[in-house]
């Protein structure tokens, strides 16, 4: 019975995950509990798919950044020299429901942050990646979770999101990982996040916000090994109406799973201060 | 091999001894101690570092003060810290050519010229330091550091010496983020990792993320614990550092370094023992090499308060393994985003400035 279950289960999983929907928050699997009777979402946790490319459904391009040839785009001189490596991988997409509503004037700024990703990508230099990039940056992420705290670490920059329990009130100045107050809808966490300033973007294709962002993530446990993840936008100066994306988060199954350091801030360094060097280097 | 035993055993035997210091912590009784769902005193809550006690005992301090002598020198810090925040005169003289130069009279008052150099640095808003002694087993400490009982690190070994001969000093994690341009080596700013990892964002100053952590004595000393059976985060306000220690788990391979090492725990009894290796040949902590091993012991004495212990070895830095010793006050403050880098204008004008200034120089517009 229980085999069959799961079977099913599975099969269902695996035809809604190749139409790009996921399965409805908590149905059928009941998810491991603390000792008080929450959830348990603790463990390392990591997306597979492309978003952090594109979020939107996309086929794979030459690079990130392109310049014309004589027969269409080619990769740009910057990022020639990284050949298949610096290439796009095509991702079906994490937005539900079409293409993301930007307000006309919204969506050039988009296009023209595209053209000028290696100037403006804030991952690029390292930046704090905001919510909800941190969740499918190529990197795993910790949640912590106990009776007393919530907390999210994102091998990413070691950013940390400390996700309050009870909302300590507004926050006092905006951040770059926002202000994020969690609370439980029956097995789904829903999370609140605000405060956020408008330098973070949602991927590396130029996708922006303004500082006006709020960002409802909700998690809910749909296996033993995955976390179904959703996240709603709104920007009132931005978009014409709230949208929302999805993905799977999935378990790292190694035995020895751990964040090891991503401290990228010593590596873009060159980037940023090579020109300053007593002797610069030649280019 | 042989050598490693020896550093265990004398690891081991400091840790059971402190000649003057030798007394148990006096604890709450064991049952009234909140504890964790699987039975583990629960160390969670956000803590500050920040203390008048230094971590190295200052010259003619004894190793414990009187009451009496702690509410001066409290007291007298108090005034100072008044006397900041009053607003400056606009009529007051000009600083005399060169900066202020006179030796500060207080630890804090010759750490805050120290980072500020003799033009001056943080602004009394800025500060935000320990306004008591650290009290621990009812004595007033003059130093965080209790072995050796002179409360001082050892001094650094041959190894330690021949190594800083190499070339100019290089930066360690418990470097302060701004040093004395004047007093500062020649070529300290040819290049950006020639600065101190504060000042580039990589770790607090001050060895605040640690291990061992530290009190930086400035601001930011806020630590949080988050528990869980498998993972105790230690998060450090400063830089946004997470450290997870990982429970009852064997340590990295040696070729896998990290910035604050890597962390394995286990209870001994109702104490956290954290051990400490991995660390990368760039953090340096107080001039320590990768070979630094940290063991922190983690133990809750009441409500609000955490008894943090812990011993530093590396044998090519120091002779003996060393001792420090702090509590780790509770508080109700919140931890806001410490986004460092993103903000980070200083690093690239500091390197501009030099060269600058090298132009000027090359074009004989200042004198040498």
């Amino acid at each position: 019975m229980g085999n069959v279950r799961r079977l099913i289960i599975g099969s269902a999983v695996a035809a809604i995950m190749a139409i790009g929907i996921l399965p409805l928050a908590g149905q059928a699997y009941r998810a491991p509990r603390l000792p008080d009777g929450k959830p348990d979402l603790n463990g390392i946790w990591q997306v597979i798919n492309e978003a952090n490319y594109d979020i939107e459904g996309h086929v794979a391009r030459p690079a990130l950044a392109l310049r014309p040839g004589p027969h269409g785009p080619v990769p740009a001189a910057q990022v020639l020299a990284l050949g298949a490596v610096g290439a796009v991988p095509p991702g079906l997409g994490v937005v539900e429901g079409g293409p993301i509503p930007y307000k006309p004037e919204a969506l050039a700024i988009k296009r023209q942050n595209q053209k000028d990703w290696l100037e403006k990508d804030p991952e690029i230099k390292c930046y704090l990646p905001g919510v909800p990039r941190a969740t499918y940056m190529p990197y795993p992420f910790q949640i912590l979770e106990s009776a007393k705290a919530l907390t999210i670490v994102y091998e990413y920059d070691g950013a940390v999101r400390n996700i309050y329990l009870k909302s300590p009130g507004p926050a006092p100045a905006d951040s770059w990982m926002g202000q994020s107050v969690g609370h439980w809808e029956g097995d789904t966490l829903v999370v609140d996040v605000t405060d956020m300033n408008d330098r973070t973007w949602f991927d590396r294709a130029g996708d922006f916000h303004s500082d006006k962002l709020h960002v409802v993530e909700r998690y809910t446990r749909t296996s033993p090994e995955v976390i179904s993840y959703e996240a709603t936008i709104e920007d009132p100066e931005v978009f014409t109406r709230p949208w929302k994306m999805s993905m799977p988060l999935y378990r790292r199954q190694e035995k020895n799973a751990q964040l090891l350091d991503f401290k990228c801030v010593e590596f873009v360094e060159e980037l940023l201060y090579g020109p300053y060097r007593k002797h610069p280097l030649t280019k | 091999m042989r050598n490693r035993f020896v550093l265990t055993m004398a690891l081991a035997l400091s840790l059971a001894s402190f000649p003057v210091l030798a007394q148990v912590a006096k604890t709450a009784p064991t049952s009234a101690l909140p504890r964790t769902p699987d039975g583990h005193p629960d160390l969670q809550g956000t803590y500050d570092l920040a203390t008048m006690t230094p971590f190295e005992r200052l010259p003619g301090d004894p190793p414990v003060l009187t009451k009496e002598q702690a509410a001066a020198l409290q007291k007298a810090e108090a005034d100072r810290r008044a006397r900041g925040r009053t607003p400056l005169d606009p009529n007051r003289a000009p600083l005399p050519v060169g900066g202020d130069k006179t030796q500060g009279k207080s630890f804090f008052e010759i750490l805050e010229k120290a980072g500020g150099g003799a033009v001056g640095g943080y602004d009394r808003l800025w500060l935000n330091q320990g306004t008591e002694y650290m009290v621990v087993d009812g004595q007033i400490r003059t130093s965080i550091v209790i072995d050796p009982p002179d409360g001082h690190v050892p001094p650094p070994n041959a190894a330690s010496r021949q190594r800083a001969r190499g070339g100019r000093g290089l930066p360690t994690s418990d470097t302060g983020e701004s040093a004395d341009v004047s007093a500062a080596p020649r070529g300290q700013f040819d290049d950006p990792e020639e600065r101190p990892l504060s000042e580039r964002c990589l770790l607090g100053f001050g060895s605040t993320s640690g291990p061992p952590a530290l009190p930086d004595y400035f601001y930011n000393d806020l630590h949080q614990i988050v528990q869980t059976p498998d993972s105790i985060m230690i998060l450090t306000e400063m830089v946004h550092d997470a450290r997870i220690v990982r429970m009852n788990a064997q340590h990295l391979p040696p070729t896998i370094r990290r910035w604050m090492g890597d962390s394995v725990g286990h209870w001994d009894g109702d104490t956290l023992v954290i051990d400490t290796t991995n660390f990368t040949d760039k953090t340096r902590f107080r001039g320590s090499t990768e070979n630094l091993h940290v063991v922190e012991r983690l133990k809750r004495l009441d409500a609000k308060t955490l008894l943090y212990r812990f011993t530093v070895e590396d044998p090519n830095t120091w002779d003996r393994p060393w001792t420090g010793e702090m509590t780790w006050p509770m508080t109700t403050q919140p931890i806001y985003e410490y986004a460092c880098h993103e903000g980070n204008y200083a690093l690239g004008d500091v390197m501009r400035g030099a060269r600058h200034q090298e132009a000027e120089e090359a074009a004989g517009k200042t004198k040498k």
